[in-house]
């Protein structure tokens, strides 16, 4: 009998040198490679459990302020240096790779109330309680020399926050009103006024320029024009928008931070009715930085956690929190669309990862494909229950959980009573409102 | 004429109505007199200047309505009759007519204005953006950041601009450039490689080139060989070799003295030389080492008294001072070649000639699988046959080499008189080179088989995989085919060998008298082949044998029997049962054993309604069950989730797989691109006019096109926000 044995040639599978790659021999045919979308099913069910699984966003606390984290600026040119104010008027630079200060100034007495840096890196501007503006160096002094400032600006009433123009030796500081400033000048350029209350936070458009945003206490949003030094338009909401964030790849698009727990995002032609409402918060919301892809924005919130949007997407894709972080102040999504600070009340500066699963460090092409296939994989089958219910899932804290459900109870039962309301009136009486155009009250020209 | 009436009428009355407004304000102002003087305080009264009223009037003026406007209509009125004043009447008229000025705006007004007029401005030239926004959004992969620098590569014309020479070694080089005029612009061609260029065009040049290949793979060939064979040890061999150059000497030598006979003369002289050379050397003399050994041995052996037989004779033959018969010394050496059967080895280059592909593999594989060795250096049994054949046949290189000249030469006749490369004489020259060494150096001879050598050796390599045998065994089969002889069985197989032996042993004789016993006896070529159809029988015995193995140990089963019943069993477990209401009750005995009449149980059965036919109906061997799996249900999607139209649209998104085991590399890497990819330890700078992709905006030039709202954008928005209420 002949004993038939398995036989191949060397020539197919053994590498001329260590050096070439392993032949890996491949059949497309689709009756050899049966039950597809079985198994990729379940690849994809695998790749949402790893990527819960590794999904450990926090990086890193930067501990030394000895106040409530106020504000903080990015820097232009430098990933790796973070500029914070605290409240207790001092201001200090971080480096992010080594976690540590590497600068600390008294900047001002009480509040920092805004920081940002000059379009070139070499300097940075901060207001505070003290009703000055202030130019600093970005270096240090040499041995021994004092922590000056460039320049020092006594105003007359509080600044309450200063933004930079992106291009030009311009800034805009806000207070009882906007105020254009020439950074060679000692008095502005401009002052735009449009009734007088007090704006909490003013912000130069990135793309065109000129364009101006701020927010009043008298619950409005309104825009400037620098080049016409006149305001343009103004909405009024329901309530007090703190903050506000122009999208860095749409120029007219723009994100408000409301004390309503809801973010609005804005198409400045349209302001009737905001593009798209974010919900999820519980508490108000603080603070909003735009991803600088312009695809998502982190917000931060008075309810001690910080969470991810999708600018198209009404809810949030991630929620951060830790037991220790109380009301995020501030928050910044770095410019390498990796990472995020969020300064809080209780004196940290925290790193978190954007992607709360990504692996950081250098990939292997291999290793990159295979990511990319999961989250196509996760993307293709993200309707199927199992895998929407494992990827959705989140831990919250008691408080924001019970908050949360508090919230979703009232929402409910307004809509019901509305429902009652409209069934028991006269058809017509009560006419329908949409969602998006009830938190507006009124749009001034 | 018409609005004079009006007026007309107007006038008393309003006078009158003037009238009556008078009286009333007399009154009016004596009922407040009154009034005061009844609080009986005495009010200071101001010292008030009025202005000359009815009550004071001197001059019978009436100044009623002093406070009123003056009316147009009563001013005409006056005017009615004189014609003189028909001019001023006409434009008092059109004065009328107009509106007056409005009052200037006020503040918040004219602020308000240019606002609005500011905002329209603006979000105008926001709208510029329009395109590049959705676009964005539409993208299927963004790259960040968006200021890629592209690696473009430079103009040597631009590098050479910026470079200098520093180094002394670079500036060598330049001079050595600039000697030769390299030039550095486009084309980079010296003036000499432009004249080459120009001298030849390019068919000529390939046709040269593939002939120089040639003439260089030749060449390398034999000095190849010349070298093998400079090693060869064998005494015989060179003997035989020797004869060979000798006997192609005289052949030289015959044809010279016809042609040339003062140079005949010469050579004469020299072949004599050698002669006697070899007379004065104590070759052949019986004196040697071996020649005593086979004195010693002639006594008993035959074949060595034979050996020294043959010697002697040589001897003789040398130390004729006779110039000698070529014809006789060719005898004798065929004698002194002896044992050497030349047949066995003649048949195989003949009939390589005939088809080099069919000897080949049967003898490799016969050695592959060390079923059968070759019993003679092949080098040994080469040698013999050329020396036989050398004669008859011009080597196949030496007509490839002449053909080259005779086409080279035709075509140089034919062609233009062009200049002769350098690259051609050179060319020349080796051809030169090639043909006298073929001709002066008879150590290298000029095997049949000489260009197919590489192709077999080729052949010859490994094949020790089963797959590789039965491929070679399918080769064989249309081997035997081709050829008429019958295929069989082993035994055959075997006959067909030895019929192949006879077979060159029947072409043989053409050659060579030689004789047959002799040949089948001696070792032969046996060419064994291990034909296909022996193992495919083998396998059909085999397939045999396992599918009786099979259905004895499975002798019991029936399959298709047990399938079928099985599927009676799901169809009649989904057959709608019949209700059986049958209760025993009136009328009727009671107790065990006791069936409701047959009347009552027909009434009270309830057939089932007959359901759908089974799907599976008119497929006997498959089993379709129509039942939800309730595991599987909590991995399945319930509605048509929200991107999705209709239900197919979303099965065949989930149906195309993306990953590698289904996909070539290309697509998979295609298909998996992440929407957005962005390079670690980047700045990502926001979007800037230079960034908006060219191709589809640069939002400047296609502003206008862009201004307008597009609905489109106001419908991208909503869509996901109506989901996700």
């Amino acid at each position: 009998m002949r004993v038939k044995v398995l036989s191949r040639n060397p020539d197919d599978y053994i590498r001329e040198t260590k050096q070439d790659l392993q032949r890996v021999p491949r059949n497309y045919d689709p009756a050899l490679h049966p039950f597809e979308v079985p198994r990729e099913y379940m690849r994809a069910l695998n790749a949402t459990k790893l990527e819960r699984v590794f999904a450990k966003p926090f990086l890193a606390s930067l501990d030394g302020h000895r106040d409530g984290v106020n504000c903080m600026a990015k820097h232009p040119q430098s990933l790796s240096t973070v500029l914070s104010g605290a409240c207790d008027g001092e201001v200090k630079i971080w480096n992010l790779t080594k976690r540590e200060c590497i600068r600390t100034l008294q900047a001002h007495e009480g509040f920092v109330r805004g920081i940002c840096t000059r379009f070139c890196g070499t300097s940075f501007f901060t207001v505070g309680d003290d009703k000055t503006v202030k130019h600093w160096k970005m270096d240090g002094p040499g041995y021994g020399g004092e922590e000056e400032p460039l320049h020092t600006i006594l105003g007359k009433t509080v600044y309450t926050g200063i933004d930079h123009h992106w291009k030009e030796a311009v800034f805009a500081t806000c207070g009882h009103q906007v105020d254009i400033w020439d950074e060679q000048r000692t008095s502005p350029i401009c002052s735009l006024t449009w009734g007088v209350d007090s704006i909490s936070s003013v912000k130069f458009n990135p793309i065109e320029t000129y364009l101006l945003g701020s927010c009043a206490s008298d619950r409005n949003i309104v825009l400037y024009d620098m080049r016409q030094s006149t305001p343009l338009k103004k909405v009024i909401l329901d309530m007090r928008t703190n903050t506000l964030c122009w999208n860095p790849m749409e120029a007219f698009i723009f994100t408000s931070a409301n004390e309503d727990h809801n973010l609005y995002t804005f198409d400045m032609r349209f302001l009737e009715s905001p593009v798209m409402i974010h919900i999820d918060h519980v508490s108000a919301v603080l603070d909003v930085d735009y991803s600088p892809t312009g695809k998502e924005f982190v917000s931060a919130s008075f309810d001690k956690s910080i969470r991810i949007f999708p600018v198209d997407k009404g809810r949030s894709r991630e929620v951060y929190h830790t037991k220790r972080m109380q009301h995020v102040i501030t928050v910044k999504w770095t410019s390498d669309n990796k990472y995020i600070l969020c300064g809080s009340d209780e004196m940290n500066i925290r790193l978190w990862k954007a992607n709360a699963s990504e692996k950081l460090g250098v990939l292997v092409p291999r290793e990159r494909a295979a990511m990319n296939y999961n989250q196509k994989l996760k993307e293709k089958f993200q309707h199927h229950p199992q895998i929407k219910r494992i990827a959705r899932h989140r831990h919250l804290p008691k408080a924001i959980y019970s908050q949360a459900k508090e919230l979703r109870i009232m929402r409910e039962a307004r809509r019901r009573k509305e429902l009652n309301r409209r069934k028991h009136s006269k058809p017509g009486s009560s006419p329908f409102v949409s969602e998006k155009k009830k938190h507006i009250v009124a749009v001034v020209k | 004429m018409a609005e004079e009436d009006l007026f007309r009428s107007d006038h008393p009355v309003s006078a009158s109505e003037d009238e009556g407004d008078g009286n009333e304000e007399r009154r009016h102002s004596q009922l407040l007199e009154a009034i005061s003087s009844l609080t009986g305080r005495k009010r200071g009264k101001l010292a008030e200047r009025t202005e000359a009223s009815l009550q004071v009037s001197e001059f019978n003026l009436s100044c009623e309505g002093a406070g009123e406007k003056l009316v147009l209509p009563e001013l005409l009125g006056s005017i009615r009759a004189s014609s003189s004043l028909g001019i001023v009447k006409k434009q008092l008229n059109r004065v009328k007519q107009k509106k007056s000025v409005e009052l200037p705006l006020s503040k918040e007004e004219s602020e308000r204005v240019v606002r609005e007029a500011a905002y329209n401005k603006t979000s105008k030239a926001v709208a510029k953006w329009e395109q590049v926004v959705l676009q964005n959004r539409r993208a299927e992969q963004l790259v960040f950041p968006l200021k890629q620098e592209q690696m473009r590569v430079a103009p040597i014309e631009e590098v050479l601009t910026s470079w200098k020479t520093r180094t002394p070694l670079e500036q060598e080089i330049f001079s050595l450039l600039h000697k030769t005029q390299q030039p550095v612009t486009d084309p980079l061609l010296t003036p000499l490689e432009e004249a080459s260029l120009r001298a030849m065009s390019l068919e000529e040049a390939q046709l040269r080139r593939a002939e120089l290949q040639k003439a260089r793979a030749l060449q390398s060939y034999y000095e190849a060989k010349a070298r093998r064979e400079k090693k060869i040890k064998s005494k015989k061999y060179h003997r035989v070799l020797q004869k060979g150059m000798s006997r192609k000497a005289l052949k030289e030598f015959e044809v010279l003295r016809k042609l040339d006979p003062e140079a005949a003369l010469t050579k004469l002289e020299e072949m004599e030389r050698s002669r006697i050379e070899e007379r004065m050397s104590l070759k052949h003399q019986n004196k040697g080492k071996w020649a005593r050994s086979r004195a010693i041995m002639a006594k008993y052996n035959l074949e060595a008294r034979k050996a020294m037989q043959e010697q002697l004779a040589r001897n003789k033959e040398l130390t004729q001072k006779v110039p000698m018969e070529p014809e006789g010394e060719e005898e004798g050496d065929v004698a002194g070649e002896g044992l050497l059967p030349d047949s066995i080895n003649e048949v195989q280059p003949s009939m390589d000639g005939a088809n080099p592909w069919m000897l080949g593999k049967p003898s490799s594989e016969a050695k592959d699988s060390g079923m059968q060795e070759d019993p003679k250096d092949p080098r040994e049994s080469v040698a013999p046959e050329d020396a036989g054949n050398e004669g008859e046949e011009v080597s196949e290189e030496e007509i490839l080499l002449q053909d080259f000249e005779q086409r080279r030469c035709t075509r140089q006749q034919a062609g233009s008189p062009e200049p002769k490369g350098a690259g051609e004489a050179e060319e020349e020259h080796l051809f030169v080179e090639l043909l006298s060494n073929v001709q002066t150096d008879p150590g290298v001879e000029q095997p049949a088989q000489g260009l197919e050598g590489p192709l077999l050796s080729e052949q010859r390599g490994r094949r020790c995989t089963l797959e590789e045998i039965d491929a070679l065994g399918q080769e064989e089969g249309a081997e035997e085919q081709e050829q008429p002889w019958p295929t069989g069985t082993l035994e055959e197989s075997e006959e067909e060998g030895s019929a192949g032996g006879g077979h060159t042993a029947k072409k043989a004789p053409k050659q060579k008298m030689i004789n047959l016993q002799a040949v089948l006896a001696g070792e032969s070529h046996v060419i064994q082949c291990p034909a296909q159809p022996v193992s495919v029988q083998d396998e059909e015995e085999e397939a045999a044998d396992q599918r009786l193995v099979i259905k004895e140990a499975f002798a019991g089963d029936d399959v298709i029997a047990d399938f079928l019943q099985e599927k009676r069993k799901v169809e009649q477990a989904g057959k709608p049962q019949a209700m059986d209401l049958v209760l025993p009750g009136w009328g009727e005995w009671g107790g065990t054993g006791l069936r409701p009449s047959a009347r009552k149980r027909k009434r009270f059965l309830i057939k089932p309604v007959s359901g759908p036919p089974r799907r599976d109906q008119h497929l006997p061997h498959v089993i379709i069950s129509q039942q939800r799996n309730i595991l599987a249900a909590a991995h399945q999607v319930n509605e048509v989730p929200f991107p999705f139209d209709r239900r197919q649209q979303f099965e065949r998104s989930i149906r195309a797989p993306v990953g590698p085991t289904w996909n070539t590399q290309r697509a998979f890497q295609k298909l998996t691109a992440p929407r957005i990819l962005t390079q670690p330890g980047h700045i990502i700078q926001p979007i800037s006019a230079e960034d908006a992709s060219p191709q589809s905006t640069m939002p400047t030039r296609r502003g206008s096109a862009a201004l307008v709202p597009t609905p489109q954008h106001s419908r991208h928005h909503q869509r996901p926000h109506k989901k996700a209420r």
